[in-house]
């Protein structure tokens, strides 16, 4: 599916923290006894989220051990998926959706601007190491579209002043708020006074 | 235009725009979770021929009917238990309807799983939600919690005594996981690749256990319709196309919005009603793809006419899919745009069967090539046949869905397409375009 890098320097060893290994008994518990091995995806996210938004090639083993499965199929299902990074990823990290229905309403111009500000390069890290931004495929909120994912949020209605201001945002370090950057509530449709004087709801 | 609009009293997600509150006491308000243990005392099979006077069919793209589905479920647990698997993997391109369910309306599809989930006989569920959806499924756990909290969930849920759980998962960022036994697979940690069918997962499912698999809008209609009656549900739309559905309208439209209608409703009255007019008035419409990236696009043409429910759609050789409606207009650069939706599918094509993994990687070349004008003659017709190499010849419906847009490129655009392609063969000329280059290297070079 996708072009994934493993990262050249890998740290050692991995565990779970403390906390995390209660979080990865309580995932275990809603799933049956005897396929254990469904909790592989939750727990990937787990090993990402404690390593900086990356999962280290321990971690595959780790988990691997912790549910009595093959590395390989731990390594398989982690590079399947698209939303496991296997290299370090910045502190802010962007991505721009550019399928279709966000292409069609300028989401080249959001790519242009990434390379511009944060590195001319997907998936490499910018100068000071914090950002760094990819291209994905749709993120599921076309109406809003074009839009971008920061981390977990999702800034929606972009246009290229926006996107500047926020990208400035993630470079100072302070993010801006998620959500339409046009004013919108939600997923409405706006009300538009048309040239025939009637208005549309 | 003059059609009398969806009537505000039969909407049945009045919170889509989170006007009223998403919080479990305002959904209570709306009468969710209203009689809930009364429905539930009809019995399964009320509930289940409810549903099919319904004519319920399903909202994820297939059209299916829904009642049928779940009376294929089988009417005792034997050995094995049964499961509810929701099918919150939204990621059809110009769809996002789900979304608005999950962070505006969960308590609409939790009090559904509970009712389906008796239906089918199933004391656990899972949702599956796409990774990306993080905040999404933060705030549907919020409203298991509530639900939970007020026993609508859990041992004897909501006084039915029937024991039911919910659980979320996540997907991690796989297109092909929205097709439901893909979906099974990844929910039990393997890599998303679609199994052979049959056997339907109604009777091999998650876990080699009996399992239905719904999409998120079906489920979440269910208790409204139960309440309301399934004649009412029938009522709306047009026989065999029932109810209301929820539309995206994305794209070169004035104001792109999620909107509940009726079933059947003029693609035009929509997006001009709804959407504020194609940018550029209405003769400036190119194309429209009218259910998702999967179903081929429909000219203008046909979208004067043409209304939004399945069969009519399937009469002019295109589908409803999940209603996600992309408006593209005359500033559009049509190759382009499937192009990239080609592209689209090149990448989230799964790998399993040679022809889709090796096709969507093909078409979408080709395409490149037409929309920088490079390509021959001879390219039209080539690509034509690699769609029919692909059509019908995969484990699962992705082929299809990769190779309609295509299709319907060349059904519609045939001529623009020509146009663009008067250059000599490549080989002959020795221009420096890849032609069957490895397609990692294309990619790195587009990067």
């Amino acid at each position: 599916m996708s072009l994934k890098q493993v990262h050249s320097e890998q740290p050692k060893e991995f565990k779970f923290s403390n906390e995390n290994l209660k979080k990865a008994e309580e995932i275990l518990k809603r799933y049956p006894e005897k396929n254990k091995k469904s909790a592989v995806m939750p727990f990937l996210y787990l090993a990402q989220r404690q390593n900086n938004n990356w999962i280290p090639l321990a971690a595959l083993k780790y988990i691997a051990n912790y549910l009595s499965m093959p590395y390989i199929s731990v390594y398989e299902i982690a590079t399947f998926y698209t939303m496991y990074n296997l290299a370090p990823v910045g502190k802010h990290f962007i991505q721009v959706c550019t399928t279709t229905p966000c292409l069609i309403r300028g989401a080249d111009k959001i790519v242009k601007l990434c390379k511009e500000k944060i590195s001319p390069n997907e998936n490499k890290l910018s100068k000071d190491g914090a950002c760094s931004w990819m291209e994905v495929e749709c993120l599921g909120a076309c109406v809003s579209a074009p839009m971008i994912q920061i981390n977990d949020d999702y800034y929606e209605d972009l246009d290229e002043k926006s996107t500047i201001e926020i990208l400035d945002s993630l470079i100072k370090d302070k993010p801006l708020k998620p959500g339409s950057y046009r004013g919108r509530k939600n997923t409405a449709p706006e009300r538009k006074q048309l040239k025939n004087g009637e208005n549309y709801a | 235009m003059e059609k009398i609009m969806l009537k505000p009293e039969d909407k049945i997600f009045k919170n889509l725009y989170n006007e009223l509150g998403w919080e479990i006491d305002n959904a209570i308000k709306r009468n969710d979770w209203k009689d809930t243990k009364d429905i539930i005392s009809k019995g399964k099979e009320w509930i289940i021929n409810e549903v099919k006077t319904s004519e319920l069919r399903g909202r994820g793209g297939a059209g299916f009917s829904t009642g049928l589905k779940w009376s294929f479920a089988p009417k005792e647990v034997g050995s094995r238990p049964h499961y509810l698997v929701i099918n919150a993997d939204e990621s059809e391109p110009g769809t996002c309807k789900d979304r608005d369910i999950l962070r505006f309306e969960p308590q609409k599809l939790i009090e559904g799983c509970l009712i389906a989930g008796y239906a089918v006989n199933a004391h656990v569920c899972y949702i599956y939600i796409r990774g990306e959806y993080v905040n999404e499924g933060r705030r549907l756990q919020d409203a298991i919690n509530q639900a939970y909290k007020k026993n609508f969930l859990g041992k004897n849920a909501c006084g039915s005594g029937w024991d039911f759980d919910i659980h979320i998962h996540y997907g991690a960022g796989a297109y092909i996981c929205g097709e439901e036994t893909a979906l099974l697979e990844s929910m039990e940690g393997n890599k998303g690749q679609p199994r052979l069918k049959p056997p339907f997962p109604a009777l091999v499912g998650l876990y080699g256990c009996p399992t239905i698999v719904n999409n998120v809008e079906t489920i979440a209609v269910v208790p409204t319709i139960l309440r309301r009656g399934g004649k009412w549900f029938a009522s709306i739309g047009k026989p065999k196309n029932t109810g209301t559905k929820i539309f995206c309208i994305s794209g070169n439209v004035n104001s792109p919005c999620n909107v509940e209608e009726e079933m059947g409703i003029p693609l035009k009255e929509l997006i001009e009603k709804y959407a504020g007019g194609v940018v550029g008035g209405w003769e400036n419409l190119q194309a429209v793809i009218p259910g998702g990236s999967s179903m081929p696009l429909l000219s203008k043409k046909i979208c004067d006419k043409i209304t939004m429910d399945f069969d009519s759609l399937i009469e002019n050789k295109s589908g409803l899919g999940t209603a996600g409606i992309v408006v593209i207009n005359k500033d559009q650069d049509i190759v382009s745009c499937m192009a990239r939706i080609a592209r689209f599918y090149k990448h989230e094509s799964c790998g399993q069967c040679t022809p889709c993994r090796e096709g969507s990687g093909w078409m979408w070349r080709i395409l490149d090539r037409v929309a920088k004008r490079k390509a021959t003659f001879g390219d039209i017709d080539l690509l034509s046949d690699v769609t029919k190499q692909i059509e019908g010849h995969t484990i699962c419906a992705f082929g299809e869905g990769s190779a309609w847009p295509v299709q319907g490129l060349l059904r519609h655009f045939r001529k623009e397409i020509e146009s663009r392609c008067r250059e000599e063969p490549l080989i002959k000329k020795k221009v420096d375009n890849p032609y069957l280059v490895d397609q990692h290297l294309l990619e790195n070079k587009n990067a």
